[in-house]
């Protein structure tokens, strides 16, 4: 297990933190879990270690329990390690009746994995998750803060190879876009 | 052409911007409110309107506001709802992220009536870019003077501030979204006392979807008796409605309530019709949660009227033969999708989303996605379907929140009008192993087949 004491925000997000901070009335901090999880996310390796919860806990000075509680209801927050390339597509109705289950099928064929897995590289995990908002352009995925909307098998193609050229992912909740 | 009210300017350059947005007439409700008007005065043209909550549920804006304790020493809070998870629904990020001074205009004139000084706009956690751009237009504003304290000069002062989600669909739910924002579970919150009491840090809490918000700028604007005029009886003004599915032109449309359904569909405005040339099957009209209905049903009603894109007429015929506006998420099938495996979609959808707090919910979301997937892969029992049909039963009017209703509901629609299809499954079981089974071969009623 890690340390808590080695795992500490940069000094930027410290200065975010401070002004998030200051978005709720006196005494309800709490309000800025949420967002300091997704920043944790992002910066602790795109999951939630509980190392990394207990942090959280103590910049919030709330226990623990209060942000595992609330980390494991929210599907936005990964409580396992994930690949670099976090690769999630959306499978429900308007999606799938303009083709999702090929999309993720192709996927899982191209990347010689199964939703849910990820690659022995660790360089791709692939998810398959419900609506996110963009069924009038479906098929879609969403790598980092990115939507990839109408896509085709040659598109994820393409997203793919230029994905695997790129070294530094930092993918969780930043745009990391790469153009078709 | 029909008139906009909230998309006019959506294909002019560089609208996301404060400039261009103030130049084509932007914050103008803003000055008028806050330089000419009482915030009760603000409240009473939003009533005059007769705009209804554009989040699903239809409650008239001006009433909902009317409810918010005003006499409680408590600050007061505006909270945006813009969760928007509900399968099908996709106007808001529209709105958002190419108009999103429009949205902030709306909250600082709502909050202005509603005596707020601060507010929140709730997003879920995926559109995160969309948070991003959110931010740079709310810091615009503040530069320029429309947020922050005393706005133009008068004694109101606002700050406003954007908060994600961590995905969870039963935050769009308003006491869910409250619990969200105060850094807990998404837990629905047993009704009374009310957010217009309690709500927000247990303080007098009005919460708007993001597209009711909107529409107050027009409103104040033009005069709530204008934006009246739009529309039919009681359903007044525009709507936007998020088209997807088997359509030609997929995407976010204003429309003037009162459309007819079929030319919403048909008409190059709007749909533009089928795609690849074939006949439609069912339309669900107002996102995954209301009731699904085959051609004949969504186009005309039981008594054989045509259908308008209104509150009224969609659900005219209540559950045996209507459906619901809900929160225009219109998803239109096409005669070789598999009615079982779209509901299947749905059904999953609601097992993941359920909070859990109730049994009926929590329990019976899963039996019905179980249930359903072995219909779907040929793996279907003989009284299954009456299996279904009871447990949506047992789930309906159950519940702590209406997440149990939005997941019963689809699944008795479906079986009330589909239910030959499900038969299907269960009596060929082969033929339904390919997941493509009525692409390759589309379903027909065996009904039609004796009789013709
Ligand atoms: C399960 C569930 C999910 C909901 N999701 C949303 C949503 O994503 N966005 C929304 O505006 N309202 C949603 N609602 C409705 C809200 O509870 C609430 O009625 C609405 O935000 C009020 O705003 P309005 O009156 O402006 O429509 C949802 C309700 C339920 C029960
Ligand atoms: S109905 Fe479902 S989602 Fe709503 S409170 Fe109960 S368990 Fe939670
Ligand atoms: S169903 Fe996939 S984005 Fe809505």
């Amino acid at each position: 297990m890690t340390d808590t004491k080695t795992i500490e925000f940069s000094a930027t997000t410290k200065a975010l933190v401070d002004r998030i901070l200051k978005r709720y009335p006196e005494g309800r901090q709490k309000s800025a879990l949420l967002p300091l999880l997704h920043l944790a996310q992002a910066e602790f390796g795109g999951w939630l270690s509980v190392p990394t919860m207990d942090y959280v806990a103590s910049v919030l000075n709330i226990k623990p329990i209060e942000v595992y509680e609330v980390a494991s209801f929210y599907t936005m927050y990964n409580l396992n390690p994930v690949g670099k390339c976090l690769i999630e597509v959306c499978r429900t109705g308007p999606c799938m009746l303009r083709g999702a289950n090929d999309i993720i099928e192709h996927i899982e064929n191209k990347l010689g994995i199964k939703e849910g897995e990820t690659t022995a590289d660790g360089k791709f995990t692939l998810k398959t998750v419900e609506c996110l908002g963009s069924c009038g352009t479906a098929p879609m995925l969403q790598c980092g803060a990115d939507y990839y909307e109408n896509l085709t098998n040659e598109k994820v193609d393409k997203l793919i190879e230029k994905w695997n050229s790129i070294n530094d992912h930092s993918t969780y909740m930043r745009s990391n876009r790469v153009e078709l | 052409m029909a008139r906009k009210l909230l998309l006019q300017h959506e294909n002019v350059p560089g609208i996301n911007t404060f400039e261009v947005y103030r130049k084509n007439g932007g914050y103008a409700s803003v000055e008028k409110a806050l330089k000419s008007m009482t915030p009760d005065e603000v409240m009473e043209e939003v009533k005059k309107s007769g705009l209804r909550g554009r989040g699903g549920a239809g409650f008239p804006a001006g009433m909902k506001w009317s409810f918010l304790d005003r006499k409680s020493e408590k600050p007061r809070y505006l909270v945006c709802n813009a969760d928007e998870s509900e399968p099908g629904t996709f106007k808001d990020r529209y709105l958002m992220e190419k108009i999103p001074h429009l949205l902030i205009e709306g909250m600082i004139t709502s909050s202005y009536s509603l005596g707020a000084n601060t507010s929140y706009i709730y997003v879920r956690g995926e559109y995160m870019y969309v948070i991003s751009i959110l931010e740079k237009a709310i810091e615009e504003a503040y530069a320029a003077g429309f947020l922050g304290k005393n706005i133009l000069g008068t004694s109101y002062s606002l700050d406003l501030y954007v908060q994600p989600g961590g995905g969870a669909y039963i935050c769009g739910e308003e006491t869910a979204l409250l619990e969200s924002l105060e850094g807990k579970r998404g837990n629905p919150r047993l009704k009374p006392p009310f957010p217009a009491i309690a709500g927000l840090y247990a303080s007098p809490t009005v919460v708007n979807n993001v597209e009711t918000i909107a529409a107050v700028v027009p409103i104040v604007n033009q005069g709530g008796d204008e934006y009246a005029k739009i529309g039919v009886g009681k359903s007044t003004g525009t709507k936007l409605i998020s088209a997807s599915g088997h359509i030609n032109k997929p995407g976010v449309y204003e429309i003037e309530l009162g459309l007819p359904v079929e030319e919403f569909i048909y008409s190059e405005e709007y749909c533009g019709g089928i795609w690849k040339g074939r006949k439609m099957k069912a339309v669900v009209a107002g996102g995954s949660s209301v009731p699904i209905l085959p051609t004949d049903l969504i186009l005309k009603t039981a008594k054989g009227e045509q259908r308008l894109m209104t509150y009224e007429s969609l659900s005219d015929g209540g559950f045996v033969s209507g459906t619901m506006l809900g929160s225009g998420g219109f998803i239109v099938l096409d005669e070789t999708a598999c009615i079982v495996q779209h509901l299947h979609t749905f059904a999953r959808f609601y097992h993941h989303e359920s909070c859990g707090q109730c049994s009926p919910c929590r329990e019976g979301t899963g039996w019905m996605e179980k249930v359903i997937h072995r219909i779907e892969h040929g793996h279907g029992h003989q009284g299954d379907i009456d299996l279904l049909v009871d447990v949506a039963k047992k789930i309906e009017g159950n519940t702590i929140c209406p997440l149990g209703d939005a997941a019963a509901w689809p699944v008795a629609s479906a079986i009330r009008h589909f239910r030959e299809e499900f038969e299907y499954h269960i009596k060929y079981p082969e033929k339904v192993k390919n997941p493509k089974h009525f692409e390759l071969e589309p379903f027909v009623s065996e009904k039609s087949l004796v009789t013709a």
